[in-house]
């Protein structure tokens, strides 16, 4: 079905003539304008994509595909600088702003003749976990609209609204989950400080992956926490993020906190024998707020593991509490002095004020950021005051160490990945997610994901089944720093077994019969 | 406008620039933006000082200075100290800005290697210890010219700690010996330089240059060694020739490439030290030593009338964070290199050690060795620029003893040029001197006058025939006259330079200069060009 538009599927059938990039680019386009009321999109590319798929279509006909890439339609976050195009963060800093250079990551897919359908939504400079804190608008969760969903809410009393409890995508990466979730693009680029494109993934019924810190190019991703940033790839397999992860992987002059030893391209072999596989379940995980749902797909998955044989463990990260408010001081401090840049000076907003250069700075700063941004530079330059900086900086730091050392450990001991939850429950309804304020949300909901940022390890959220009212619920592996391949190689085994239902938007989209043709790609897959 | 020339030791020819160097490191509190504020401790702020110097009793023993300096020597290398911006003095505006430069979202540091080593050629010169890790912070505050809201500097760990500057004092009766000095140095930073902020107060506006921005420093601090101006001034001037010998930095300091601050505190020896004040944005040593006698001078005068010296700078502090985006700057020596490391991504102190060049103190020691020359000698031919490549010139053109030639160089030759205010550079056609001189040693009896008269060597003062000559020029080279005409200040120049090429370097610059002048505002007025 509509799933099935593997990547590598589709690659075949661009390659064997069976749709064009042209056809497929207006079939996504197609989609983006049916699917508009999500606002996974805040800047749609159509004539940049429409250029490339003619020019990868004059590059299949002439036999020269660039690789497995070539006529793909993908979607990249609105905080990687985009030439030419128009680059905001959600904010009103940076609404008219055009990069004049493309992110490496964003290059690199061009080079591969990937085609750019559009910039995606995300909370304001990704700060948040659901996609709501935008100056944009909040997007919505294409989950919300699928036959899954709605077949369980049938039950529900009417008169409710149609459209008034639709879902959130999770966050900050929403708009790229939603525009991957909703078939507009095949694979689309996040970014993740403390789980912003794990979270989304898993809210969305997708794989994402966080690569190992200094794997993959942060040059030209506008920056959340340097320390803790890493491009994020969403997509609906593990085979694709392992194609996307192959191509953006390796070192970048202007980046000099990427590896320098040459990454191998990423070919997941398929894993059939786990018996020799060490799972760990870090104890720490097992929190009250936990959904009974999650805690009991987690707990059938490790039987899983366990019933092929594979050794399942029980192991222990003992600074995991202190993560989040680690985090906060670690974060806030960052973004502090990341945000002074944004004076409205070389670019972005300016205010009309112009009695002194302080007060039009203080203008200008008070009407380019959201509450979120201005409350986390006002924390975060209290943490970096001269009397401060060694009771909550410092420490934080140390913390930090703890942290990272107790992955250490654990691996040491012996495990190849760990297993945990990704999230806390399936996707909460808008209405319920806004009750609560952006920074207790964010604590919340980053739980699980943030302190493998802190330690710069891989982790890859994949989709496991459906909850009760239908949406999806995903589980996390991380893995050993730089063994990225490892994790989804297992992820990929993993993936296999649980058979994660695909998104059924029929409804949604049943006048149109594009998507319907999008069968016969079914057909032909690499996979067999 | 020419470039100005640092003239050291000339009397009367030092020329002040007003240039506002916006210096990055010590912006607090208020912002005065302007030269005649060099003397911090002296604003009236209405502010509380934090540090009071006590009250000094009636009739106490005498007072002591003690003075601090910091550094600024821009760092001379192709490319700046994160990105590849070129790097050129009097660019137009904003014309040498990456979009790291500008601060652009997303963009990130790239260290320059070649910043890297002059910073530990300039530590391993200054007898530092070089750290074989050191570490990269951000310094924040917001300025117009500073685009990212911070500068990258090395707070915590710097590249080089604990070396000695050691420099020559005149001393004795006439001043006439020298004895040398030494000053700590504390450490070597790497950091980034500011933009230049211009402000317009007519249309009360601040243009902003960026070309400056994000050139490498090294920010030298020495510690509170010195005691007087004289002090100060010679040891930046020993720094500054030491800077040119290695090649680090052009250390010019009417350009800005060499930036000195000073701390200055006065108290009597054996009590607690006073309060400091800074002098900073100076434009040439002459005016340091001027600056610090003049600021030790005040503070004396300030505290015997019973005042109290106040210091408003320590009222504000910067926020500091490790910068997230470069990893610790790792150095090796030939023993712990890595091995098979690759050459172009890793740094050998050893072999920077290796390629240092003879320095300043060494020159002198030669010289004293090899002309039997009194080491104040030595020093005047190394502090004057050029002084010492004429003078090695004019041994190897005779077969004059070299006790002589340097008599004859350091009395005659540069007395002229001292009455003439002249810099060595200007001096007359240098075959000439030579000639004179190589005459002059045959010691036929003639009187240099009578030489230089029967070689045609003589100043060319015929007014008459200069006029002649600056006409043929100007009508020889209509574009130049064009240039100057569309206002290009350095056009002038080209025609002096024309004119006294056709005299054989014989004629007097500034003579033509008023020659062209005239005849070129004739030909604004009354003569209209073709």
């Amino acid at each position: 079905l509509l799933g099935q538009c593997l990547e590598l599927s589709v690659s075949a059938a661009l390659k064997q003539g069976q749709i064009t990039p042209i056809e497929l680019c207006q079939k996504c386009l197609s989609l983006i304008k049916k699917t508009k009321f999500l606002n996974a999109y805040i800047t749609v590319t159509e004539e940049v994509a429409l250029k490339q798929a003619e020019e990868s279509e004059k590059r299949y006909k002439n036999g020269q595909s660039l690789g497995d890439l070539d006529g793909i339609p993908v979607a990249v976050k609105d905080n990687f600088s985009t030439s030419g195009i128009e680059t905001t963060c959600a904010s009103n800093m940076l609404k008219g702003y055009v990069p004049p250079y493309n992110a490496t990551v964003v290059q690199k897919l061009l080079d591969q003749g990937a085609l750019l359908m559009g910039k995606t939504n995300l909370d304001e400079f990704a700060m948040g976990s659901g996609s709501t804190d935008g100056v944009f608008g909040p997007v919505k969760n294409p989950w919300s609209y699928s036959k899954q969903f709605r077949e369980k809410r049938k039950q529900k009393p009417r008169g409710e609204k149609e459209d008034s409890n639709w879902l959130i995508t999770g966050g900050s990466s929403g708009g790229s989950a939603a525009a991957v979730s909703a078939f507009t693009c095949f694979a689309a680029l996040g970014s993740d400080t403390g789980g912003s494109t794990r979270n989304p993934a898993a809210h969305c019924g997708l794989v994402g992956v966080k690569p190992s810190y200094g794997l993959v190019s942060r040059h030209g991703l506008i920056p959340l926490v340097n320390s803790m940033d890493v491009p994020g790839i969403l997509t609906r397999y593990v085979d694709d993020a392992a194609i996307v992860l192959g191509i953006l992987a390796g070192h970048d002059p202007k980046d000099s906190t990427t590896v320098q030893d040459p990454v191998k391209p990423f070919v997941l072999p398929n894993l059939t024998d786990v018996s020799k596989l060490c799972i760990g379940i870090p104890k720490e995980y097992l929190v009250p707020e936990l959904s009974s749902e999650v805690r009991s797909l987690w707990s059938k998955a490790a039987d899983l593991f366990e019933s092929e044989g594979a050794k399942v463990i029980d192991v222990s990260l003992p600074h995991t509490s202190y993560s989040i408010v680690c985090y906060h001081v670690l974060c806030t401090s960052e973004v502090a002095s990341n945000m002074a840049r944004f004076d409205g000076l070389e670019y972005g907003h300016r205010c009309d004020i112009d009695v002194s250069t302080e007060a039009m700075y203080a203008a200008t700063r008070r009407e380019g950021f959201n509450d979120v941004v201005r409350g986390r530079i006002l924390s975060g330059n209290f943490f970096l005051l001269k009397e401060n900086y060694e009771n909550y900086f410092i420490k934080a730091q140390k913390v930090r160490r703890l942290i990272a050392n107790d992955f250490v450990n654990v691996f040491n001991s012996g495990v190849d990945v760990l297993l945990t939850p990704t999230t806390l429950s399936e996707a909460v309804p808008y209405l319920e997610f806004i009750k609560e304020d952006n920074r207790t949300r964010s604590a919340q909901d980053d739980i699980f994901t943030q302190a493998v940022n802190m330690a710069g390890l891989p982790a890859v959220s994949i989709p496991v089944a459906l909850s009760k009212h239908g949406l999806p619920i995903g589980l996390q592996f991380i893995g050993r720093a730089f063994c990225d391949q490892q994790l989804l190689t297992i992820a990929k085994w993993f993936e296999k077994q649980v058979q994660f239902p695909v998104i059924q938007l029929q409804e949604l989209l049943n006048d149109c019969s594009s998507i319907l043709e999008n069968e016969k790609l079914a057909s032909v897959s690499l996979k067999q | 406008m020419a470039a100005p020339v640092l003239r050291w030791g000339c009397p009367g020819t030092c020329r002040a620039i007003a240039w506002v160097y916006g210096v990055p490191r010590r912006r607090r509190g208020a912002w005065t933006g302007s030269t005649s504020s060099w003397i911090r401790g002296q604003s009236s702020l209405a502010q509380e000082p934090l540090h009071t110097s006590r009250k000094p009793r009636k009739g106490e023993h005498k007072w002591a200075a003690v003075v601090g300096l910091e550094i600024h020597a821009q760092i001379s290398s192709n490319s700046k100290l994160f990105s590849g911006s070129q790097v050129c003095f009097a660019a137009p505006p904003n014309s040498l800005v990456s979009f790291f430069d500008a601060s652009l979202p997303g963009t990130l540091p790239v260290l320059n290697r070649r910043c890297v080593e002059a910073a530990v050629m300039t530590g391993l010169a200054l007898n530092c210890h070089i750290n074989k890790k050191s570490l990269f912070d951000r310094k924040h505050y917001f300025y117009a010219d500073l685009p990212a809201g911070y500068q990258i500097t090395q707070q915590r760990l710097p590249i080089a700690v604990n070396g000695s500057l050691t420099y020559g004092i005149c001393v004795g009766k006439r001043r006439s010996q020298v004895t040398t000095r030494t000053v700590r140095v504390k450490q070597i930073q790497l950091e980034q330089d500011s933009g230049k902020s211009l402000h317009d107060d007519l249309r009360s506006q601040t243009l902003v240059d960026l070309n400056r921005a994000g050139i490498g420093l090294l920010e030298l601090v020495l510690e509170p060694d010195l005691s007087c101006g004289e002090e100060a001034a010679t040891a930046v001037r020993e720094l500054q020739l030491i800077l040119q010998a290695l090649g680090t930095s052009q250390a010019n300091m009417a350009e800005g490439q060499l930036r000195v601050d000073a701390n200055v505190s006065v108290h009597h020896p054996g009590e607690p030290l006073g309060v400091r004040t800074e002098v900073k944005n100076l434009n040439s040593i002459r005016f340091l030593a001027k600056a610090i006698d003049y600021e030790i001078q005040r503070q004396i005068k300030e505290l015997e009338n019973g005042g109290e010296i106040l210091n408003e700078t320590t009222l504000t502090t910067a926020r500091f964070m490790p910068e997230p985006n470069l990893p610790p700057l790792l150095l090796y020596d030939t023993t712990s290199l890595p091995a098979g490391a690759d050459s172009q991504q890793v740094i050998n102190v050893d072999q920077i050690r290796e390629r240092l060049p003879e320095l300043p103190s060494v020159t002198r020691e030669r010289l004293i060795q090899q002309y039997g020359m009194l080491p104040e000698h030595s020093f005047t031919l190394l502090n004057e620029v050029g002084l010492l490549e004429f003078f090695q010139n004019v041994i190897k053109e005779t077969r004059a003893e070299p006790k002589k030639v340097t008599s004859w160089v350091l009395n005659t030759f540069l007395g002229y040029l001292k009455l003439q205010n002249l810099a060595v550079r200007e001096r007359p056609r240098q075959q000439h001197v030579e000639l004179v001189f190589e005459e002059l040693w045959k010691n036929e009896g003639k009187t240099p006058a009578q030489i230089v008269s029967e070689k045609k060597l003589e100043l060319m003062q015929d007014q008459e025939a200069l006029e002649q000559l600056c006409r043929s020029v100007m009508q020889g080279h209509p574009e130049v006259v064009m240039d100057v005409k569309k206002g290009n200040p350095r056009a002038i120049n080209r025609l002096i330079g024309l004119v006294r090429k056709a005299t054989l370097g014989r004629a007097d610059p500034a003579v033509i200069k008023a020659i062209l002048e005239k005849q070129l505002s004739c030909h604004d007025s009354s003569c209209p060009p073709a």
